[in-house]
């Protein structure tokens, strides 16, 4: 093997290449690895949340400071943060509208993967490491909106923490386990604040060197949809690949000064963000007695909260029964495998018994992480013969429109306070959300397809 | 908690199957809690030095008797443009040192025995009572121009947009006394049909003096709208006019909304700075990687 090695013969370069993979691993990172030269927008916001990421990561080591996890201590070393710490209130706004700067950018970049079928062969790993590391995300910002122990904070996790109790049996023990409490208390705090500066972070960041490995592995997507390493010049690169360094840094510096400008517009100007990036009850001091009128999540929940709050037992036995009753008869119909056909049968038959036995609770507890753990199964569920958009039947793109603006309904209704009609909505786009995934490897396979190119389509800029 | 799963007859009208649920989709909005309307505060106030420092003279003169601003220390006054020996000789009432918070002269069990709960700390206060319905500094603007005395309550007062709030109405020596009139109309229901059968309108009047009368008319009307509305009378006996009282609550509320988020000021005034950089950091970059993309083909 160290024959094989091409490495740096002189200098301090050469000395460390000599005793580690410093040239080799920065080409095949960054100088050597090939990028298709015809992303666009949408390419942006990987990068953009890896900025994000080191700046939560930087501001939170300065927060952990000055901050007490101690729950008669928490609030006020917050505001102690924001008053007596030099620039301790730039560090707490960057962190604050950082956490929603996350949710926002990681979002975008999901859409892309939809956009591109960026999940599709060979990137399916990719995909599901992208997953765990929005799972992580959604624990990190739980775990990390306890800690400021305003009144937001503090009943959001008493009912987030109160859902565990729906699991039938260990249900009760097992959220007792988890807060280390009969309520939310100091030992919460306690546990959430290991949870949020180490646990998650430490994760997270191994995941996100995974899912970069894979990436390099396999090559980026691109608007096109093309594999750029099928056609490869005489020195072995593809021919419509360029140098990620220079290209792609340059061109992501760039979004960087846009991005910036935005998140700085937000930070100096409006921290709150109207009550969404900062709640106004979350002002008042955690007090265990008083509970408020409406208790929502932070926006970047409320998608799946509104589909929590939709499960109601009516919702299961009128609404969510028939469809998937009508589900399983078009599984019945049109799966040539009698495997699928009785494993559908089987599953929506325990869940139909289910639905009559056991809390709607339970079930709405269910569906929310079945709303969120069913982005993993994309990659499989996806039937398309192209992965772009751009080569998709036009309709697709309406289904995939239709798709983002359920999700933004959820989301607005996720954040009112409960309300009949809100209560109807919620419960459609639950339909509307679960059926754009689940009628996928239907839909996605339907349709007349254009021919896709052999090389990407770009123009000099 | 459980009032996620709450379900009403005509959603349950609605749930029969599931597409035409889908189809007939919207049932009747429920109804926004009226509550009292919110005045604006002029937000001038804000960059107004005098009106701030008229504000930080009103708080610890007439609130930190009961209330504490734990967060705040009495030498951060010094952003409002007064010295440390201003600060120390006109408003130092609570502490020895100039560097202690705004502590609360009045001790914890008393606040229990007289109020029957602690005054909460008004450091954050500005921002806490912010909602969809205005910002903090509407809501603390309008509440504290809205106490009408009520001789029904402990204190004897009682307050238009805070009802039965513990708090009696500490300025009121500025404002003087008034009166207000409640006007409400219930419908009647048949007990056993549910049927509106007419209406009732019952106004209660307080005087100046916190008397209370009430008056209950009976309406034939069916379709009565439900509802309450309540109207405060002219202050009387004050020693201040309602215009210059009104000035001065605005200063006292700009000075909680400064107390809220002192650092504020600086954050704009940095922000403008951080903007035009980025700015200047984006052409730049844009040149930078159309000069570097000039290669690609």
């Amino acid at each position: 093997m160290a024959a094989e090695k091409k490495v740096e013969a002189t200098g301090l370069l050469g000395w460390v290449d000599q005793r580690f993979p410093l040239m080799s691993t920065w080409k095949a990172h960054l100088s050597e690895y090939y990028a298709p030269k015809n992303m666009n927008f949408w390419y942006f916001f990987g990068s953009l949340a890896m900025l994000v990421l080191v700046l939560q990561i930087v501001t939170g080591i300065f927060l952990v400071m000055h901050y007490k996890p101690d729950a008669s201590k928490a609030f006020e070393s917050v505001e102690y943060i924001m008053r007596d710490v030099p620039w301790g209130w730039l560090v707490r706004y960057m962190h604050s509208t950082g956490a929603s700067a996350f949710f926002i950018v990681v979002y975008l970049h999901m859409f892309r993967g939809l956009l591109y079928g960026s999940y599709r062969k060979p990137r399916e790993l990719i995909w599901i490491f992208g997953c765990l590391i929005f799972l992580c995300l959604m624990a990190e910002a739980f775990f990390g909106y306890l800690l400021p122990w305003g009144q937001m904070s503090y009943w959001g996790a008493q009912v987030i923490v109160n859902l565990f109790s729906a699991i039938p049996f260990i249900g009760p023990d097992l959220s007792v386990w988890i807060r280390g409490d009969y309520v939310v208390g100091d030992a919460t705090l306690n546990r959430f604040f290991a949870f949020h500066v180490i646990a998650v972070p430490l994760v997270l960041l191994g995941l996100v060197v995974a899912h970069l490995l894979a990436l390099h592995e396999v090559g980026s997507n691109n608007p096109d949809g093309v594999e750029i390493k099928d056609r490869k010049d005489a020195q072995g690169r593809p021919l419509d690949g360029i140098p990620f360094h220079p290209y792609y840094t340059v061109h992501d510096i760039m979004g960087v000064g846009v991005f910036l400008i935005v998140f700085s517009a937000v930070m100096f100007f409006a921290p709150e963000l109207g009550g969404y990036f900062l709640e106004y009850n979350n002002f008042i001091p955690a007090d265990p007695l008083r509970t408020p009128l409406h208790i929502a999540p932070v926006w970047y929940f409320t998608p799946y909260y509104s589909i929590l709050r939709a499960t109601t037992e009516e919702f299961l036995k009128w609404q969510l029964l028939p469809f998937l009753l009508i589900y399983l008869a078009i599984v019945w119909m049109s799966s040539a495998k009698q495997l699928s056909k009785v494993i559908a049968l089987l599953a929506v038959g325990a869940m139909a018994v289910g639905f009559f036995v056991l809390d709607a609770k339970f079930w709405g507890v269910v569906a929310m992480g079945a709303s969120v753990l069913i982005f993993f199964a994309l990659p499989w569920i996806d039937n398309s013969p192209v992965k772009s958009i751009r080569y998709r039947p036009g309709w697709h793109r309406w289904v995939l429109g239709l798709f983002v603006v359920v999700f933004v309904v959820l989301g607005y209704f996720g954040v009112q306070a409960p309300s009949p009609f809100g209560e109807r909505m919620s419960q459609i786009c639950t339909l509307l959300y679960f059926a754009f995934f689940l009628l996928m490897p239907w839909w996605s396979a339907m349709g007349e397809f254009k021919r896709v190119p052999d090389r990407v389509t770009f123009a000099p800029h | 908690m459980i009032h996620w799963f709450h379900r009403t007859a005509l959603s349950r009208l609605l749930a029969l199957p599931v597409v035409i649920a889908a189809l007939l989709g919207p049932g009747a909005a429920a109804a926004a809690g009226g509550g009292y309307p919110l005045d604006h505060f002029p937000t001038a106030k804000l960059t107004d030095q005098a009106a701030l420092q008229n504000g930080a003279r009103l708080f610890v003169n007439y609130c930190l008797n009961c209330h504490s601003a734990n967060l705040m220390r009495y030498n951060r006054l010094q952003d409002l443009g007064l010295s440390v020996d201003q600060i120390r000789d006109n408003l130092l009432f609570t502490a020895d040192k100039v560097g202690e918070p705004m502590k609360t002269a009045m001790a914890p069990a008393d606040a229990k025995k007289w109020f029957g709960a602690l005054p909460p700390d008004l450091s954050v206060i500005a921002r806490a009572r912010a909602s969809g319905a205005g910002s903090g500094a509407d809501w603390l603007y309008t509440y504290l121009r809205s106490f009408y005395r009520d001789s029904t309550r402990a204190t004897g007062w009682n307050n238009a947009l805070f009802p039965a709030v513990g708090m009696p109405h500490v300025l009121w020596e500025l404002q003087g006394s008034r009166g207000a009139t409640i006007d409400e109309v219930r419908t009647v229901r048949d007990e056993k049909t549910g049927a509106a059968t007419g209406a009732t309108r019952t106004v209660v009047t307080f005087d100046a003096q916190g008397l209370r009368t009430e008056k209950v008319e009976k309406l034939a009307d069916t379709h009565a709208h439900d509802g309450a509305t309540l109207r405060l009378s002219p202050a009387v006996g004050g020693t201040l006019t309602q215009a210059q009282y009104d000035e001065q609550i605005a200063d006292l509320v700009a000075f909680l909304t400064y107390m809220s988020d002192p650092s504020a000021k600086t954050r704009t005034r940095l922000g403008v700075w951080v903007l035009l950089f980025l700015g200047l950091f984006t052409i730049l970059a844009w040149w930078l990687n159309r000069e570097f993309w000039k290669d690609v083909k």
